[in-house]
């Protein structure tokens, strides 16, 4: 467990090392990308392996930062935050795998690449709310450069627009944390402090707080009306910046509201449960409808994405740790799930086809074209659908199974959005694999164009198959890490409505 | 009281380092300008005088907390000696940037009014008595508008000093007509005495008077609107290191001077800001300066397409988050103001450096001019986006800290309900306001292709490389380690 913070150190390291790298060749650069990645990432699976279910935060560094203004640097983990670093690093490694085809500035894409994943690690470790903001804010920059070179279709406007609405839901979470720092009179950032000052505040201001920071981590959550940044972001991002985006960029947010918003105003989230359920269900329903009519491949994968992550934020909203479960347990899922998709759809499909237009991509058969591609968006087609067997299945499940306890009304609406979901799920594998072709002659010119899938392609889909299947065959692996930790003392508080 | 020579003259140890400093860099260049080309000159007088303020900073640091000199004309205290080494320290970052610059006639001239306008600063940092604050402004001032004027063959050069000269020596007249105010209502010039004697002193209306002519002055020295129309005008016409100076060291000092004026000296005055009812007093102005300051400087920065105007307008919105650091003293201290105000500085000298290196490559005025800079020089990007990240307030980042330090500090005056609690959630919602324009800088430095598509690199001078890796080097550690500035107060 010990070893976890160096996932931190190691990730900004290696982005200055491939900046050097860079310099040289952009294959040294790629190197040491995946080197970093893997290792990061078997530090984390180290750690798993290591590790005791406990109700407890590990302390893993605690020393005094800004003693003026008591914070700290505090790292810490527990089940939930050792759940999405294995994530992080699952998808950090795939993500360099499928931006193995970038030449044009190989080692400024991984250096900004690296420090995102740096940040991402920081904020899933960090005990300190400061800290925690700190490490949010890093992983914001990143991205905008990510997007803004090296994405495709109006990334400029994306990048922008993505940036903007991350900052903005940070400017709301900052106004929140100094609101209860300075009102409350905290001693110090660590959320154990925070949460003791919020309690001294009257109730609206603790609801008011509760909206400001909910509402500011919600934002990069995708949470429906602000999820707009959603789609037009990951459409523009190059592929390992979609995948990053979805995969663990989206998980930020729902992870600050889990771990920050909720334990710190538990007495809150039984005013404004209501208010966030419904605005997560019209997120799975709308999204989940637009997808269905996009014409864009990665537009259907976009909103799907806002889909799937209303589920999560149902899961908060639910409030009772068996939806919470689920929640994080869809934060994994999503993350692998929304990474394969991405991946088949902006590198192994859209370098080959040059287009993501459905209607084109509609008289291509692509499934005799490209039959590894055909079968792994199938595959993760069907995962993304809440198939049983893959680990969309028992998140999604667990989240209805706690909202119906909440709400069954709630539990029956989203039920509806997982038809919507395999309805724009099987319509995208129909039109974009199955596909006719009038001529046998067409075939035969296209499949020349097509380049043959490589072995980073491949190793990465494997990987993040397997680990899709791993997790639905098994979901309580990662269950008995997330299920104590929801019993921590200050989950507990949030479940019984604020009461300690 | 005590009238001593000598410590009067361990006191003024760096101001009179600066002084024969500056005179060594003209004597210099008299003796040697038939022999040496232009470059040379220039050379030598900066490393004269790069050497003066380095050992007046050690001077500085040296002396250290004297505490009251001569009477109390002078205070070396725990805010006087911070705030001298930084402007010191932001002058020599300001004259190895000027390295880099497109080379003016007189360069030595040029680099001794540098030292003069220092020499300025430094005593506005300690000035303990209306007489010798206004004479050290005035000293700075002086300085500075030869200095906004220096390119003599640039008409925008003359133009900016013109208007930075008028609207100064108007904020001059109003500083001085305050202040005879104060001295004719208090009897008094030194400012723990005329604090004593305003404590019980009822708010008549020639002391109101008087404080609202003093801060039209500080208004303009702090280029917080509604007195902020010389500054766009002046970064922009400005020879470049002129300007950095101008944004940096000028704003630190007129910020310290104003910051002992109005707490130790009208303290008594400040009124209350706790709660929205209680509108007497001088800190309501400073609230209103604040906002009329984030708000104008931000929305309008954002239809900016010159660089140097940006800026101008982003130095505009800073003063408003100083200002609301200027209030928060009462909460927090010095500590968060002068965090802020020192690492403003940083980033403000930095970012003028890399447009002065591209001048004298070229020329840099529009925001498109730097397209293409990631792949014409790494280095000057890089230290851009540091200094650009950092007055947009990202962290691990100094500027972000500061604001942070500075918002939570506010915040502690009456809470979210009054009104520095507003200013600081109005600041904090602006800042993601700021990003847009602060973003639109670093993508035509790091995203857009170079104009032409052939430019070739761009080649640095080692010393204006040193300093701008020095500015950013500075802003990335004190933005890891903030508990560094924070341990001086």
């Amino acid at each position: 467990m010990h070893l976890l913070p160096a996932t931190i150190y190691l990730s900004f390291a290696g982005a200055v090392l491939s900046l050097v790298a860079g310099l040289r060749s952009a294959a040294t650069a790629r190197g040491v990308a995946l080197m970093t990645a893997l290792f990061c990432w078997g530090i984390t699976l180290y750690a798993a392996c290591g590790f005791t279910p406990s109700n407890e935060m590990i302390a893993l560094v605690d020393s005094p930062w800004i003693p003026q203004l008591g914070i700290r640097y505090h790292l810490a983990a527990d089940g939930i935050s050792l759940t999405l670093v294995v994530l992080t690093g699952l998808a950090a490694t795939a993500g360099v795998l499928f931006s193995w085809n970038i030449e044009e500035r190989t080692g400024e894409f991984f250096a900004f690449y690296l420090a995102l994943i740096g940040g991402v690690y920081g904020v899933f470790l960090s005990a300190d709310a400061f800290l925690f903001f700190v490490f949010y804010e890093i992983a914001i920059v990143p991205k905008y450069f990510l997007i803004a070179n090296w994405g495709s279709t109006n990334r400029e406007y994306g990048a922008m627009k993505l940036a903007l609405y991350s900052f903005a839901g940070s400017a709301l979470v900052l106004a929140g944390l100094l609101w209860v720092y300075a009102s409350g009179h905290a001693d110090g950032f660590s959320l154990g402090q925070l949460a003791a000052a919020a309690v001294t505040l009257g109730r609206p201001a603790q609801l008011a707080v509760f909206a400001l920071l909910f509402t500011g981590f919600a934002i990069l959550a995708g949470m429906f009306p602000f999820h707009t940044w959603a789609p037009t972001g990951h459409v523009a991002a190059p592929t390992a910046a979609s995948m990053l985006l979805a995969g663990v960029v989206m998980k930020l947010g729902a992870y600050g509201c889990l771990r920050v918003a909720m334990p710190l105003v538990p007495m809150a989230l039984e005013f404004w449960a209501p208010v966030i359920a419904w605005l997560a269900l019209a997120g799975i329903l709308y999204a989940g409808l637009v997808a269905l009519v996009q014409e864009d491949f990665k537009f259907v994968i976009g909103y799907s994405s806002v889909s799937h992550m209303g589920f999560v934020l149902l899961g908060l909203a639910a409030a009772n740790a068996t939806a919470a479960a689920g929640a994080v347990l869809q934060m994994f899922s999503h993350g692998v799930i929304a990474g394969l998709l991405f991946a088949v759809v902006g590198r192994m499909v859209y370098e080959r086809t040059h287009t993501r237009q459905l209607a084109q991509l509609r008289r291509m058969p692509l499934h005799r074209l490209m039959p590894f591609t055909a079968v792994v968006f199938v595959i993760a087609g069907l995962a993304s659908m809440g198939m049983p067997g893959f680990s969309g299945f028992p998140a999604e499940l667990t989240i209805l199974m706690g909202a119906w306890q909440a709400s069954k009304l709630w539990a029956i609406v989203a039920a509806a959005g997982v038809l919507v979901a395999a309805a724009f799920t099987l319509r995208a594998i129909q039109v974009a694999f199955f596909g006719q072709t009038d001529k046998e002659s067409d075939l035969t010119s296209h499949a020349h164009l097509m380049a043959p899938i490589t072995w980073p392609e491949r190793a990465g889909s494997i990987l993040l198959l397997a680990a899709t299947v791993l997790i639905g065959l098994k979901p309580d692996l990662l269950l008995h890490w997330i299920v104590p930790s929801l019993h921590s003392p200050m989950f507990q508080a949030v479940w019984q409505g604020g009461v300690r | 009281m005590t009238y001593s020579y000598w410590v009067l003259a361990r006191a003024l140890l760096p101001e009179m380092t600066l002084i024969l400093g500056a005179l060594l860099v003209l004597a210099y260049d008299l003796l040697r300008a038939k022999v040496h080309t232009p470059e040379e000159r220039r050379a030598a007088a900066l490393w004269i005088g790069a050497t003066a303020v380095v050992a007046a900073i050690v001077d500085s640091i040296f002396v250290g907390r004297l505490g009251p000199v001569y009477g109390f004309s002078l205070v070396l205290d725990s805010l006087a000696v911070p705030t001298r080494t930084a402007v010191l320290g932001l002058a020599l970052l300001t004259l190895g940037v000027s390295s880099g610059a497109r080379l003016m006639r007189h360069p030595a001239e040029y680099v001794a009014i540098i030292l003069f306008a220092t020499v300025g600063f430094t005593l506005m940092c300690a000035a303990h008595q209306l007489l010798l604050a206004f004479v050290s402004l005035e000293l700075a001032s002086l300085s500075l508008y030869v200095l906004a004027g220096f390119a003599k063959d640039r008409r925008d050069s003359a133009e900016a000093a013109l208007k930075y000269f008028l609207f100064g020596g108007m904020a001059a007249a109003f500083l001085l007509f305050g202040f005879s105010l104060i001295y004719g209502v208090t009897g008094e010039l030194d400012l723990s005495r005329i604090a004593f004697s305003v404590a019980h002193a009822e708010m008549t209306p020639l002391l109101t008077l008087a404080l609202v002519m003093v801060l039209v002055a500080f208004g303009f020295k702090a280029a917080a609107a509604p007195f902020h129309l010389w500054a766009p005008d002046a970064y922009e016409g400005a020879p470049t290191p002129s300007a950095a100076l101008v944004a940096s060291a000028s704003k630190v000092a007129g910020f310290t001077l104003f910051l002992r004026l109005l707490w130790p000296g009208l303290g008594p005055l400040a009124g209350d800001i706790s709660t929205a009812g209680n509108t007497g007093g001088w800190q309501t102005l400073v609230a209103l300066m604040a906002a009329a300051s984030m708000l104008l400087g931000n929305f309008v920065a954002l239809a900016q397409t010159n660089l140097r105007r940006l800026l101008a307008y982003s130095a505009i919105s800073h003063s408003g988050a100083m200002l609301l650091g200027v209030l928060a003293w009462q909460a927090a201290g010095l500590g968060p103001v002068f965090y802020y105000m020192a690492t403003y500085g940083l980033a403000t000298v930095g970012a003028f450096g890399v447009i002065a290196v591209l001048e004298a490559n070229g020329g840099c005025s529009k925001i498109t001019d730097l397209a293409g800079l990631g792949r014409r020089s790494p280095l000057l990007a890089g230290t851009l986006t540091v200094f650009i990240l950092s007055l947009a307030g990202i962290p691990p980042l100094a500027g972000f800290f500061g604001k942070f330090a500075v918002f939570a500090a506010a915040l502690q005056i009456g809470g979210v309900a009054g009104p520095a609690g507003w200013l600081a959630l109005l600041a904090i919602a602006l800042s993601a306001v700021a990003l847009y324009y602060y973003l639109i800088v670093l993508k035509q430095a790091l995203v857009a292709n170079p104009v032409p598509e052939n430019a070739g690199p761009i080649r640095v001078p080692p010393a204006a490389a040193l300093a701008l890796v020095v500015a950013a080097a500075l802003i990335v550690y004190l933005g890891l380690f903030p508990a560094v500035l924070l341990d001086l107060f």
